[in-house]
């Protein structure tokens, strides 16, 4: 054990200048969203821009991204462990870490979301009074946090085998990775179920949000980790072959199809019926009355959306980094405005009592933000650092 | 998992939550402020759920509240827990053909409910429409008319507040029940129990309920001293708060403030049981209407016209 804990430090400690330089950016990052949080937690959330119109913001457009991203990880559980596709297997543990970082942030937004974080103990059962079956928040509040053990359970007793020079047990392991493709399909059902299971916002009362929700995140999560294997593969000695990222790459233009064709069919559900419940979603395409702020970051996600979709088509221009890291970037993007600002703000307006409060997030909510995606990118890189570094035999146990 | 308050304790389980809440005790104390040797704070911040308070937790409770609110605001002030009648369901009406959109009700429930002077809350919104084709058209609403005179020629007035539903969705989605409806049918808040995550207000069609955004501010010479636990207490900042049909005062067989104050008598409050009521006389001989009918919420908070148009404005 003692080992094992010099072994980790010994491992974090050392690395090139970028990796130093990068480490440090992340703690000021994070040290100035924790001066703000404490003006926050001090004032109140009256320091953000959000009111009672429009009473969740950027934090919750965030954590609803996120969600997507971490279920993202089980595109690459599936066919490494099941199917035994050994060109994606050696990166399917990066996979968990990214999923484990992911459900961190996730939770981080919703706790600086929260009105009175410091009663989070009442969402737990029995102490607390968790609202389980009714409340699909606690409902979220369940499958996240199963959904993070699993991961940690997952990935740490796959790198512990083999920081101890064993080979794990598939058949252990098996029951585990075989529930977690349920558990990624779940938090994010569960949290377009949030939305979804909301009469009073007919922006998002409809029975596609789900399925949406998961094409759109089986685009945006693979995509940040094309990007970062590539970081990875050039800066250490873990080996992820082209193949391997071509694949991922071919997942995501089905899943940015399918994203697609969901998008279509609610576009014309609402224009060609055009009742009244069209006002949300002309505020986000169109304007109303003089609205539009979101108007063009909207046009400019389908853009992003839609190339990057006919980049990652051609196999020519997948198969080919310039083009495929493009491609990535543009849906990273396209799908954080799509499903981030573009999904929650419009369910606030127009108000249920029919008022535009046009919201936009201001300085302080921008940078809190800020530091929570660098704790999560924190933690990605602590814990890719110690797989990376017993997968490649670095950090192993001496025999 | 499920833990319904609304089936009530059995002994063995206070024994282990408690033992429980001890064993949180020592895990949250990392969260809370250092410094605070005040003992008060912390039986303030491991305080159960209300239904979940016996009968002497509840009474040492309101005597420390009474205190402390007495020593804040430099007056006697009483916290009670006045509980639902039996056979009481309160239901609301409210005269379109009558409001005149003079917003004395709102200003009547800020003061009787010591809403939040600044940030300022109101629970009472007035919507202003345009006498046309479009009626009850939303999104053609405004809520900050400011006139000279009111009501003004070519419109009419919707005040709108909580609806206290008999199917409440923020009460269904409240992740820590800390909201519910009362067996008189009134939705409360225990503001002692709410997170803040604000997915009631999501969840509400009726922008019914407010948030503190801020810490709530109530002038000294303003505060009504007689509260009731689950209404018009001073509340917290990050938590909800919404209409309890004045719980301080209809549990007490009161009219509502905004009842009270209304100068045309277009506010009409009673008990939906009682075939002898005002309320029940307005359902038989009126046509009323609800808002947002197809959401299935069930309201008791009914609209109807006893004039008929044109009406002199």
């Amino acid at each position: 054990m003692f080992e094992a804990t010099k072994g980790i430090l010994r491992t974090l400690i050392t690395g090139g200048k970028a990796y130093k330089l990068w480490m440090m950016s992340l703690f000021v990052f994070i040290a100035v969203a924790i001066v703000l949080l404490a003006k926050q937690a001090d004032q109140g959330l009256i320091v953000t821009n959000m009111r009672d119109q429009v009473s969740w913001g950027w934090y919750i457009a965030n954590f609803t991204f996120l969600v997507g991203v971490a279920a993202a990880a089980v595109v690459l559980v599936v066919p490494a462990y099941l199917y035994h596709w050994e060109p994606i297997k050696e990166i399917v543990i990066l996979g968990e870490m990214m999923a484990i970082a992911a459900v961190s942030m996730c939770l981080m937004f919703v706790t600086v979301d929260m009105g009175s974080p410091e009663r989070f103990w009442h969402l737990i059962p029995k102490i607390g009074l968790l609202n389980f079956p009714q409340s699909i928040l606690a409902w979220d509040v369940v499958v996240l946090n199963i959904y993070l053990i699993l991961n940690m359970i997952i990935g740490g007793y796959a790198l512990y085998k083999l920081y101890r020079n064993e080979h794990y047990s598939t058949k252990l392991l098996m029951p585990f990775i075989i529930f977690s493709i349920p558990a990624a399909i779940s938090i994010h059902t569960v949290t377009a179920f949030l939305y979804a299971g909301l009469p009073a916002r007919p922006f998002w009362n409809g029975a596609i949000l789900a399925p949406r929700f998961i094409a759109s995140a089986f685009c945006s999560g693979p995509a940040f980790m094309l990007i970062l294997f590539q970081i990875i593969r050039k800066r250490t000695s873990f080996r992820i072959t082209d193949q391997a990222l071509f694949k991922i790459g071919e997942i995501i233009a089905y899943a940015m199809s399918l994203n697609l064709f969901f998008l279509v069919a609610e576009l014309f559900k609402e224009h060609y019926s055009a009742t009244a419940h069209i006002a949300s979603l002309e505020y986000l395409w169109s304007g109303l009355h003089g609205h539009n702020q979101l108007v063009p970051w909207i046009w400019t996600a389908i853009t992003f959306n839609s190339i990057a979709f006919i980049l990652l088509l051609i196999p020519k221009t997948r198969e080919k980094f310039k083009t495929l890291n493009l491609a990535c970037i543009l849906i990273f993007l396209g799908v954080y405005i799509e499903k981030g600002m573009g999904l929650v703000l419009p369910g606030f307006i127009p108000d249920t009592l029919g008022e535009i409060y046009d919201y936009f997030p201001n300085a302080l909510e921008f940078w809190i933000a800020s530091g929570i995606w660098a704790a999560g990118m924190l933690i990605f890189t602590v814990l890719a650092k110690i797989a990376i570094a017993v997968n490649t035999g670095e950090l192993r146990q001496k025999v | 998992m499920s833990d319904d308050i609304q089936k009530g304790n059995d002994k063995h389980k206070v024994t282990r939550r408690k033992f429980l809440a001890g064993f949180a005790a020592g895990v949250a104390a990392l969260s809370m402020p250092l410094g605070n040797a005040d003992a008060s704070i912390w039986e303030e911040y491991f305080r159960q759920h209300f239904k979940r308070l016996d009968k002497d937790e509840l009474k040492k409770i309101l005597t420390n509240l009474d205190k402390e609110l007495s020593e804040k605001f430099g007056k006697k002030v009483t916290v009670k827990v006045t509980p639902p009648i039996d056979n009481v369901e309160f239901g609301y009406a409210l005269d379109l053909s009558r409001c005149i959109g003079c917003r004395r009700c709102v200003y009547a429930c800020v003061d009787e409910n010591n809403q939040s002077r600044n940030p300022q809350i109101q629970w009472i919104k007035v919507l202003e429409f345009e006498k046309n084709e479009k009626w009850l058209d939303l999104e053609g609403s405004n809520r900050y008319y400011n006139v000279e005179k009111v009501p003004e020629k070519g419109r009419f007035y919707v005040p709108v507040q909580c609806q206290q539903c008999k199917n409440p969705q923020c009460v269904r989605v409240c992740p820590v029940q800390a909201t519910w409806k009362e067996p008189d049918g009134i939705v409360v808040v225990d503001y002692n129990w709410c997170v803040g995550c604000r997915f009631c207000m999501a969840a509400c069609p009726y922008g019914a309920r407010s948030f503190n955004w801020g810490r709530p501010n109530i002038p000294k010479e303003e505060l009504n001293p007689v509260m009731h636990y689950l209404g018009n207490r001073p509340r917290y900042k990050g938590v909800v708060e919404k209409c309890t049909f004045c719980i301080q005062r209809s549990r007490e067989g009161r009219y509502t403030a905004c009842v009270e104050v209304c100068p045309v008598g277009a506010r009409k409050f009673g008990n939906l049981l009682d075939p002898a009521s005002e309320i029940r006389y307005i359902l038989e001989n009126f046509r009323v209407f609800r808002l947002k009918e197809e959401l299935n919420t069930n309201p008791k908070f009914f609209y109807f016209f006893s004039m008929g148009f044109p009406v002199k404005s």
